[in-house]
């Protein structure tokens, strides 16, 4: 026997293989295994088959991994938080809110882009199974207990993104959208990855477990390889989750990228970096906290004011909303900022409250959007009302909802993570940030009377948004455009005051529990659209929007989930704090 | 410090290693064609392999010649040949002026950084290296080890990630599906070419916002990947 084979033999026995717990794994695989064989399949049948097939296996796909998440999270509660696959992923309940959100995400994308592939003619196959890859990795940054599978996932999730953003080959804007996302990003990337290399220096780990340990055991005299590797961190993750100094590709890459995927891309993209950072810094580098809090208090106020005020001048709507989920991640930034475990699980239940919201307006911003999404410019959503009062209704609560008005998510995820902040002490934080959400508040609601045929949705509508004097202001303006009885859409309209908040209720209830009040509006808004038809044209009125039954079924869960939680937060609450007491590693 | 013996192989070693990477990197400055420069970073590289062998970094002589003599030296090329090879730099004029000071004062302060640094240690987290690398087993099986244990996860996907972005490449790459294209455009909205509302309000962004839309209505050169390609199919011809 050779010396290098003898070498090699009596290495064998010391090679100690790490036990994979594949059921630990299973929702990644699940997701990911289903984007391969949808890609498989489709390459398989030359026709292709119709777009419903894609869409519904995406569907089962988010399904699937959703239930095997909670399943997780079953075994979680009973038998506590554990590491997977030799320390590499941590599955505890931090772990599987993600997982679950993420799943959503898929189900409500698959939805929300069927319309527009089939508007389009696209391949859906294409499409949803680079979303299900994407998704994967924001699993996988969720569920991550190592610095290297962090990356990886964040190099899965993105380079789908990546080519999602190009797909709408129709506009140059959506080139022009994934080469800046590609360009940027890979440069993020890499710091990232320099941030990774500088902390294994400084700890002798990737693992952020042991990272944890080390630091707490041992006081570094020269922290300066340390700092600097956090530093790096912290700006590649705040490029993904569009944090202020490093927000620069957000509005043209939400602008240019097609709706469905941009709404994807807020949500998901979001959940993967905020998990990867709450988990970074809550579970490796709790040491440091007085080095990254700060650090953190500046991104959140910067994203807060820079958010909110570039967004009131916006008038394209994907544009504005792009400024808008800035303004979100500072929000978030708050609850990161309060390091506590409420701030985590407040971190949880606005990225959950969020997706929702965020899918479900761009799930109408698709249809509105029109073939190759070129309707974006507020004033196409002038008389949406009129059109598509459903859909208009349904976007109107979700608006409402992202402005923070309350019986809404949107209310309460910014409730607790106000409440999170306030409870550390930061009652500056928890001012700037209330301060910053009345500006926000103001876009969302002129869009909501742009939608209900305010003719002067300029300044007066910011009245409207401040306080309770434009109360009464929007109600008149309403009953301008619907002059009978349509009561509950005239409380929309003025949704952004205290008193009609019940009417949006109505409403939304009606939409998504019985269908019975939804036709009653119906019919009654399609009476009143004969009669007021005319008036439509002579001022203007964009083009008929079709709302597609796929669009109605997102719609109506985003709604529904927005509405009913609002009123009734105790499950997703519980769900969300449940999920952060287990947090923590071992 | 460690007490360093040099042997006299190691010595021809060095010396013949350091002669190639010195001689070829002269040669990369200095040759007219742009292939020979690229062929002369070929040796440089493979000299600087021979030099990681020698420090028993077999790993990274590995990955040196893989990675940079292998693929990207070979993209060098490829590009070089797709823009033509028959082109000779005209090295003579510089489009930039203060370049050539500049490269010199460069060199002489990476110089003087490597002269400096060899002379410190750094007082980091962990105790920095000090000794052979080889011990019992080589870095390439110790990295192996890592690779099937404590990085299995990440080596895992790993090849996930490869496999999205092939996917990725392909998709970007394919042309788009030009029969199936505008079903919903050409049936959809008779009125949509026209529909825009003439408010007082502009269209900001009308160069990035509505290209396609009158092209609903135009058949064959209505797409915009169609107006995106046109210099090349202009270009074709001639």
């Amino acid at each position: 026997m050779t010396p290098l084979l003898s070498l090699l033999v009596a290495q064998v026995p010391a090679l100690r293989l790490p036990q994979v717990d594949y059921f630990a794994l299973l929702p990644e695989i699940v997701m990911a295994g289903m984007a391969f064989v949808t890609l498989g399949a489709r390459s398989l049948t030359r026709r292709g088959l119709p777009p419903a097939v894609w869409t519904l296996v995406t569907m089962a796909t988010g399904l699937a991994s959703g239930t095997l998440a909670v399943l997780l999270g079953r075994r979680v509660e009973t038998h506590g938080a554990f590491a997977a696959v030799d320390g590499a992923l941590a599955v505890d309940g931090f772990s599987v809110l993600f997982l679950v959100l993420v799943s959503a995400a898929v189900v409500l994308f698959a939805l929300a882009a069927h319309p527009w592939i089939e508007r389009e003619g696209e391949d859906g196959a294409e499409l949803l199974s680079l979303g299900m890859l994407s998704a994967s990795g924001a699993m996988f940054m969720a569920a991550a207990n190592d610095l290297l599978v962090i990356f990886l996932g964040l190099e899965i999730l993105s380079i789908a993104l990546y080519v999602l953003a190009a797909l709408n080959r129709r506009r140059a804007a959506s080139g022009e959208a994934a080469i800046k996302y590609f360009v940027l990003g890979a440069f993020s990337s890499a710091i990232f990855l320099y941030g990774i290399a500088l902390t294994y220096g400084a700890t002798g780990s990737t693992n952020l477990a042991r990272i944890g340990t080390y630091l707490a055991a041992n006081v570094s005299t020269h922290g300066g390889l340390l700092l600097a590797g956090l530093a790096l961190l912290l700006v590649g993750l705040g490029f993904k989750v569009a944090a202020v100094p490093f927000h620069t590709w957000t509005p043209d890459v939400y602008q240019g990228s097609p709706s469905p995927v941009t709404g994807f891309m807020a949500a998901v993209a979001k959940a993967g970096g905020f998990a990867a950072l709450v988990r970074i810094l809550f579970a490796a580098m709790p040491t440091l906290r007085l080095d990254w809090q700060p650090v953190l208090y500046a991104l959140a106020v910067l994203s807060l004011v820079v958010g909110a005020i570039l967004a009131v001048v916006q008038r394209d709507v994907k544009r504005m909303l792009a400024y808008s989920s800035i303004s979100h991640a500072g929000f978030i930034l708050v609850g990161v900022v309060a390091a506590s475990a409420a701030g985590a699980a407040s971190v949880g239940y606005y990225l959950l409250t969020y997706t929702f919201l965020i899918m479900g307006s761009f799930a109408v911003v698709t249809v509105v959007g029109g073939p190759a999404d070129a309707h974006q410019d507020l004033e196409d959503y002038r008389g949406l009302a009129r059109r598509q009062p459903l859909l208009a209704l349904g976007f109107a609560i979700l608006l409402v909802a992202q402005a923070g008005v309350p019986f809404t998510t949107g209310f309460l995820a910014k409730f607790y993570v106000l409440t999170a902040v306030i409870a550390q002490g930061g009652y500056v934080l928890a001012v700037i940030a209330m301060l910053a959400a009345v500006a926000v508040a103001f876009f969302y609601l002129r869009l909501v009377l742009v939608m209900y045929g305010w003719a002067g949705a300029g300044a007066g509508a910011g009245a409207g948004a401040v306080g309770p004097v434009g109360d009464a202001d929007a109600a008149g303006a309403g009953e301008v455009v619907l002059p009978a009885g349509t009561t509950s859409l005239a409380g929309v309209g003025a949704g952004g005051g205290g008193e009609p908040d019940l009417a949006v209720l109505g409403g939304g209830g009606g939409l998504a529990l019985a269908t019975a009040t939804s036709t009653g509006v119906e019919q009654a808004i399609s009476g009143e659209g004969l009669v007021a038809a005319p008036e439509g044209l002579a001022a203007g009125d964009g083009d008929p929007v079709p709302f597609p039954d796929a669009t109605k079924v997102v719609l109506a869960l985003c709604v529904a989930f927005t509405v009913v939680f609002g009123i009734w937060p105790a499950p997703v609450v519980d769900f969300a704090r449940h999920a952060t007491l287990l947090f923590g590693l071992r | 410090m460690l007490a360093v013996t040099i042997t006299i192989p190691d010595l021809v070693t060095f010396v013949l290693a350091a002669a190639i990477v010195l001689v070829a990197a002269i040669g990369v400055v200095v040759s007219r064609s742009p292939v020979h420069a690229a062929l002369c970073l070929v040796a440089t590289l493979f000299g600087i392999a021979v030099l990681f062998v020698e420090q028993n970094a077999e790993f990274l002589a590995a990955v040196q010649v893989i990675v940079y003599a292998g693929a990207i030296v070979v993209l060098f090329l490829f590009v070089i040949m797709l823009l033509g090879v028959d082109r000779e730099e005209a090295i003579g004029k510089d489009p930039l002026r203060a370049q050539r000071p500049l490269g010199v004062l460069l060199g002489l302060l990476v110089l003087a950084e490597v002269l400096v640094l060899s002379r410190l240690s750094w007082p980091i987290g962990q105790p920095h290296v000090a000794g052979p690398v080889g011990g019992p087993s080589s870095n390439v099986a110790d990295l192996a080890r890592a690779v099937f244990t404590t990085y299995l996860l990440p080596f895992e996907i790993t090849s996930a990630l490869l496999l999205i972005a092939t996917v990725g490449a392909v998709v970007l790459a394919r042309r788009p599906p030009r029969s199936a294209g505008q079903p919903g455009a050409a049936t959809g909205q008779p009125g949509r070419a026209t529909g825009q509302p003439g408010g007082a309000i502009g269209q900001p962004g009308g160069a990035t916002g509505r290209p396609a839309l009158d092209g609903a209505s135009q058949p064959d050169a209505a797409d915009e990947t169609g107006t995106v390609r046109s210099p090349e199919r202009e270009g074709a011809p001639r």
